[in-house]
C-alpha cells in the first residue's frame, strides 16, 4: 500500500472530516439539552422535598403543599398506557416484520406512520368522545387509553424495524433444530431485538409521560387523591401546565419541581427497563 | 417466559404501591339530605367543575376554605377554558361549569336542562407595557388604545399619546403590540371594550374570545404576554390584573366614560359594577361603564349550574356551596386581585339560588 | 406435463390442511392470526379517528367546501375560516426541523454506534434519550426565555447580515417566528431520530463491518459502504417517525412561533401551525361552525400527514432498492 498516494490521503481526510462532523453534531445536540436540563434543575430543585410527594396542592397564598397525587397519577396513567399500548404495538410490529409483504401489511405500516403525526390533542378529543361522553365522567382509564394510542405507532414501527434487522441465520438455525416458526420468532428473533425495542418503548413512554393536551379531556385533573382507575386523575404534566401559566411565583416553583420529578421518573423507568431487558444476548 | 416474569414483578410492585394510597374514601352517590343549610355529615361527596382560567386562583382558594369548613364535600375545579366548561356542563361530565363570557343562544339550547348563570366575582383586564423611559403610570385614552391595536399609531412618542402624558419622556421607538392567541375570556372583555369605544374596531375586527388581530405578535396565555414584557422592550399588551400585580408590571390608567383617568384598583372595579344594572338573567357586560371612578375594562365571571339538578345530594351540595361563595367567599376576593360582588347583586343572586331545585323539590 | 409453480403437486388431504394454509401447525396459524389482528387494529384506529374528525367537521365542510384550503382568512368573530396559513406553517416548520435535525441525528447515531469510546456510549446515548423526556410545555418555556431572546439578539442579525439577500432571511426580527419554531421542533425530534437510528445501526451484523475493515476501509467508509445500505430502511423509518412527531407537536411550538396566521417567505416572520391553532382555540371555542372549522383543521392535518408520508415513500423508492436488512 502506497501510504503517500493521493487517493489514500483523500480517503483519510474524508474520514477525519466526517468523523469531526459527527462529533460536532453530537455536541450541537447536547447544548440545548444541557441548557434545558440546567433550566429545569435550577428552578425545580428548590421545590423538591418530602412534602412534594406526600401532600396535596395548596391554594395560592399558603406555602407548602405538594403534588403527591400527581406523581401517583402519572405513574398510574403511564402504567395503563403501557398496558394498553405495548402488547398490541409489539404484536403488530412482529406481524409487519414476519408477514410484511402483503398489501395489508403495507397499509398497516402506512397507517402507523400517519398515526404518529396526529396531534395529541386530536387523540385526546377522540378518546373523549368515545369514552368520557359515554361513561359521563373523566377517568384514568380514558387517559391511559389516549396515551396508549399515542404510543402505538412508535412501538409498532420500532419493533418492526429492529426485528427485521436480526440476521436470518438465527432463525434458520432454530428452524433447523425443529423449533416451530412462531416459537423461533418469539424466543429467538424477538429476544435478540429486545434491547433495541426497549429503547423505542422507553422513548414513547418518556414522550407520553410529558403529554398534557390529551389528558385535559380524558383524565381531567384532580385536586385530591384518586382511588382506582375510574376517576379524574391528577398528573404531573397537566399540573406543570396549569401552574406554569398562573401568575404566582409559588405555583411556578411547583411547576418546575414537577418538571424535575417528571424527568426523574422517566429516568427511573428507563433504568428499570434496561434492567428487565438484560438478556443473554451481548449488546454491542 | 424470562422477560415476562420480570415484567410481571415490576408491574405488581407498581400496582401494590398504587393501591396502597391512604386516600380518603369518597363516594359519588350521596345519600339523604337535611333541611338545614349544613351539608349532611353522612356521605362524602365530590363535585367536579370545569371552565374559565380567569377566576381559577379564587376558586382554588374557595375550594380549600370550603373543604376546611365542610370536610365531607370535595370540590375539584379545573381550568380548561370557558368553552370547555360550557361543553362539559352540557355533556353532563361535570357538575358545574364556569365561564367569563355568558353563553350564547344556541349553546343554551343544546343543554338538556335550563342552565343558570351565577355571577361569582369581578375581575379586570389591565393594559401593561415595557418602556424603560416611562417611570410614572402611563395614561391612555380609549381612542388612542384602539388606534394602537389597529396599527394606526405606530410609535411611542406619537403626539396623541404625548397629549395625555404631559411631562413623560416618550421614546421614538416602534410600539410592539402583543395580543393573546389562545381563545380567552380576557380577550373577550378587552375586545368588547375596544368595540364599545371605537366604531372602527367594531367594524373591522369585532369582539370575541378569538379575533383576527390587525397587527402585533401573538403570545400564548397571560403568561405569554407577561413573558413578552420581560423579554421584548417597547411592548404593549393586555393581561389579567393578577399577572400585573404579581409580576410588578406597570398598569395604564385608562380614561373612562366620565373622562377621568382611572387606575385598576378594587374600588374602581366595584364602581364599574355599581354603575350597571344587573338584569334578571344575571349576566351583563361591565365594560366602559358610567361612573366617576369606574375602571372601564371590568367584567363578571359566572358559574353555570342546572336549574333543576338530577342528583339530589349533588344538587344540594352545589346549592350550599354557591350560597357560601356568595357570602363567605367574597372576603377572599380582594387579596387575589378580584372585587367582591355589590350588595344589590348579592340580593338578586340569593333570590335565584333559592329557586334551585332537584327533581322539582327546592334545595335551599 | 407442464409443471406449474403456483399449484401444489400434493392434493390437500383434509379440511384441516386447507385451513392451515401455508402454515405448518396450529401454533403458527394462531400466531399469524393474532398478530394480524393487532396489526389490523392500527388501521382500524386510524380510520376511526379520521371518521370521527370527518363527522365533527361536516358543518364546516358543507359551508366552505374546497375554499377552506385556499382561503387565508381566519376570523372567528365573523365565522369566516380558511386553513391555508396553517398548512403552510405546519409544512414549513416541519421541513425546517427535518433539515436541521436529520443530519445532526444521523451524526449522533453514527458517532454513538461507531466512533465513540465504548465507555462513553452508554451515558451519552442516555443523555440524548433524556431529551425526549422533557415535557413539551417545558420546552416551550425554555424557548420563550432562552431560545427566542438568543435568536433575536445573536442569530437573526447574523443571518440577516450574511444571507440577507435571500428572502428567507429578511424582515423584522422578533426572535419568535418560524425559525424558532423549526429549531425547537428539531430539538424535540432529535432524540427519536437519533436513538432509533442508533439502534438500527447497532443491529447491523459485525460480519459486515469486519468484512469492510478487512478490505482496508477507513471508519467512515465502513459506515458508508457496509453499514448504511443495510440499515437504509430502518433509518428511513426513524426519519419518518421524527417527521410524524414534528407534524403533531403542539405546546412547545405554539409558545415560540408567534401565532400569526399569515404566509410570509421569511423565516423570521411569525407563523401558525395546524396543531397550534387547534390547541389554542379549541378549549374556548363555542359555536357550531367554529368547532367544526377547528375539526376540519385537524382533518386537514391528517391529509397533510398522509401526503408527506406518500412523498417520503416515493422519494425512498426512487433512490433505489438496496439489499434489505436480514439477508445474511
Amino acid at each position: 500500500m502506497n501510504l503517500g498516494s493521493a487517493t489514500y490521503v483523500r480517503r483519510h481526510l474524508t474520514d477525519r472530516v466526517v468523523r469531526s462532523l459527527c462529533v460536532l453534531g453530537t455536541i450541537v445536540a447536547l447544548v440545548p439539552l444541557f441548557s434545558v436540563l440546567w433550566y429545569v434543575l435550577v428552578r425545580g430543585i428548590g421545590g423538591i422535598n418530602l412534602d412534594f410527594f406526600t401532600e396535596l396542592p395548596k391554594p395560592v397564598g399558603e406555602s407548602g403543599g405538594g403534588m403527591g397525587n400527581a406523581v401517583l397519577g402519572t405513574l398510574k396513567l403511564v402504567g395503563l398506557a403501557g398496558l394498553f399500548g405495548i402488547p398490541p404495538g409489539v404484536l403488530a410490529g412482529i406481524y409487519l416484520a414476519e408477514f410484511g409483504h402483503s398489501k395489508f401489511a403495507r397499509a398497516v405500516r402506512f397507517a402507523a406512520d400517519v398515526m404518529s403525526g396526529v396531534p395529541s390533542i386530536t387523540v385526546g378529543l377522540f378518546v373523549y368522545s368515545l369514552v368520557v361522553v359515554t361513561t359521563k365522567h373523566f377517568s384514568a382509564l380514558a387517559g391511559g387509553f389516549a396515551l396508549a394510542i399515542l404510543m402505538l405507532p412508535m412501538v409498532t414501527r420500532t419493533t418492526e424495524e429492529l426485528l427485521k434487522l436480526v440476521p436470518e441465520s438465527l432463525r434458520e438455525a432454530a428452524l433447523g433444530l425443529g423449533v416451530p416458526k412462531w416459537r423461533a420468532t418469539l424466543r429467538i428473533m424477538l429476544r435478540t431485538a429486545l434491547p433495541g425495542i426497549a429503547v423505542g418503548i422507553m422513548l414513547s413512554v418518556a414522550r407520553v409521560a410529558g403529554e398534557t393536551a390529551p389528558l385535559l379531556f380524558t383524565a381531567f385533573n384532580n385536586r385530591f387523591w384518586s382511588t382506582g382507575v375510574n376517576e379524574p386523575t391528577a398528573s404531573l404534566s397537566v399540573n406543570i401546565y396549569t401552574n406554569a401559566v398562573s401568575p404566582y411565583e409559588d405555583w411556578h416553583r411547583q411547576a418546575w419541581a414537577a418538571a424535575l420529578v417528571l424527568l426523574m421518573t422517566v429516568l427511573v423507568l428507563n433504568v428499570s427497563a434496561r434492567f428487565l431487558v438484560r438478556t443473554r444476548v451481548r449488546a454491542r | 417466559m424470562f422477560f415476562a416474569r420480570r415484567a410481571l414483578l415490576v408491574l405488581a410492585a407498581g400496582a401494590a404501591f398504587a393501591c396502597n394510597k391512604p386516600a380518603p374514601a369518597e363516594d359519588k352517590s350521596g345519600a339523604g339530605a337535611t333541611a338545614a343549610p349544613v351539608p349532611s355529615q353522612a356521605a362524602p361527596i365530590m363535585l367536579n367543575g370545569a371552565g374559565a382560567t380567569f377566576p381559577n386562583p379564587l376558586y382554588s382558594k374557595w375550594n380549600a376554605e370550603y373543604a376546611k369548613a365542610f370536610p365531607n364535600v370535595k370540590i375539584n375545579y379545573q381550568s380548561i377554558g370557558s368553552g370547555g366548561g360550557i361543553r362539559q356542563i352540557i355533556a353532563g361530565t361535570v357538575d358545574f361549569g364556569a365561564s367569563d363570557a355568558p353563553m350564547k343562544e344556541d349553546e343554551s339550547k343544546q343543554a338538556p336542562g335550563k342552565l343558570l348563570h351565577i355571577p361569582t366575582t369581578i375581575g379586570a383586564v389591565v393594559i401593561s407595557y415595557s418602556v424603560p423611559e416611562v417611570t410614572q403610570a402611563l395614561k391612555l385614552s380609549p381612542e388612542v388604545l384602539a388606534d394602537i391595536y389597529l396599527g394606526k399609531i405606530k410609535k411611542w412618542n406619537d403626539p396623541k399619546i404625548a397629549a395625555d402624558n404631559q411631562g413623560a419622556k416618550l421614546p421614538a421607538k416602534d410600539i410592539s403590540v402583543a395580543y393573546r392567541t389562545d381563545g380567552s375570556g380576557t380577550t373577550n372583555i378587552f375586545t368588547d371594550y375596544l368595540s364599545a369605544v371605537s366604531p372602527e374596531w367594531k367594524d373591522k375586527v369585532g369582539a370575541g374570545k378569538s379575533v383576527k388581530w390587525p397587527v402585533g405578535l401573538g403570545a400564548k396565555g397571560n403568561e405569554g404576554v407577561t413573558a413578552a414584557f420581560k423579554t421584548t422592550p417597547y411592548t404593549i399588551g393586555y393581561i389579567e390584573r393578577a399577572y400585573a400585580t404579581q409580576n410588578k408590571l406597570p398598569m395604564v390608567e385608562l380614561k373612562n366614560k366620565s373622562g377621568k383617568f382611572i387606575a385598576p384598583t378594587t374600588a374602581a372595579m366595584s364602581a364599574a359594577a355599581d354603575g350597571v344594572e344587573m338584569p334578571p338573567e344575571l349576566y351583563v357586560s361591565l365594560v366602559n361603564s358610567a361612573g366617576e371612578t369606574a375602571y372601564p375594562i371590568t367584567g363578571y365571571t359566572y358559574l353555570l349550574v342546572y336549574a333543576d339538578a338530577k342528583d339530589n345530594a349533588k344538587g344540594e351540595a352545589i346549592a350550599k356551596y354557591l350560597w357560601w361563595a356568595l357570602h363567605d367567599g367574597q372576603q377572599y376576593s380582594e387579596a387575589l386581585d378580584y372585587a367582591p360582588l355589590p350588595a344589590k347583586v348579592v340580593t338578586q343572586v340569593e333570590a335565584r339560588l333559592k329557586e334551585l331545585t332537584a327533581g322539582g323539590k327546592k334545595l335551599l | 406435463m407442464t409443471v406449474r409453480s403456483d399449484v401444489s403437486l400434493v392434493r390437500p388431504r383434509s379440511k384441516l390442511q386447507l385451513m392451515l394454509g401455508r402454515e405448518a401447525n396450529f401454533g403458527d396459524l394462531a400466531f399469524r392470526r393474532i398478530t394480524a389482528l393487532f396489526a389490523g387494529s392500527v388501521i382500524v384506529l386510524l380510520l376511526w379517528m379520521a371518521w370521527e374528525m370527518g363527522l365533527a367537521s361536516r358543518l364546516s365542510l358543507a359551508h366552505f367546501g374546497l375554499g377552506f384550503i385556499t382561503s387565508t382568512d381566519w376570523d372567528p368573530v365573523r365565522d369566516q375560516y380558511g386553513g391555508l396559513p396553517f398548512v403552510y406553517g405546519t409544512v414549513v416548520s416541519s421541513l425546517v426541523a427535518l433539515v436541521i435535525a436529520v443530519p445532526i441525528s444521523l451524526g449522533i447515531a453514527i458517532y454513538l454506534s461507531e466512533l465513540a469510546h465504548p465507555k462513553l456510549r452508554g451515558p451519552m446515548g442516555f443523555l440524548v434519550e433524556l431529551l425526549a423526556a422533557v415535557p413539551s410545555v417545558v420546552y416551550g418555556l425554555w424557548g420563550i426565555f432562552a431560545l427566542a431572546p438568543w435568536l433575536r439578539e445573536s442569530v437573526e442579525p447574523l443571518l440577516a447580515k450574511t444571507l440577507g439577500f435571500l428572502p428567507l432571511f429578511q424582515g423584522p426580527q422578533h426572535g419568535f417566528g418560524m425559525l424558532a419554531g423549526g429549531i425547537i421542533l428539531a430539538i424535540m425530534i432529535t432524540p427519536t431520530v437519533s436513538s432509533v437510528s442508533r439502534e438500527v445501526l447497532r443491529a447491523v451484523p459485525a460480519a459486515l463491518r469486519e468484512g469492510a475493515i478487512g478490505l482496508g476501509a477507513t471508519r467512515w467508509e465502513v459506515v458508508r459502504v457496509a453499514v448504511l445500505p443495510y440499515a437504509k430502511s430502518g433509518l428511513v423509518g426513524a426519519i419518518i417517525l421524527g417527521l410524524g412527531r414534528a407534524l403533531g407537536e403542539t405546546m412547545a411550538i405554539t409558545m415560540v412561533i408567534g401565532n400569526r396566521s399569515e404566509i410570509a417567505a421569511s423565516l423570521f416572520a411569525p407563523s401558525y401551525t395546524m396543531a397550534s391553532v387547534i390547541a389554542n382555540e379549541f378549549t374556548e371555542a363555542t359555536g357550531q361552525l367554529y368547532l367544526a372549522a377547528l375539526a376540519e383543521v385537524g382533518l386537514l392535518l391528517f391529509g397533510v400527514t398522509v401526503a408527506l408520508n406518500v412523498f417520503a415513500r416515493l422519494l425512498v423508492w426512487r433512490v433505489g432498492k438496496m439489499p434489505e436488512g436480514g439477508q445474511l
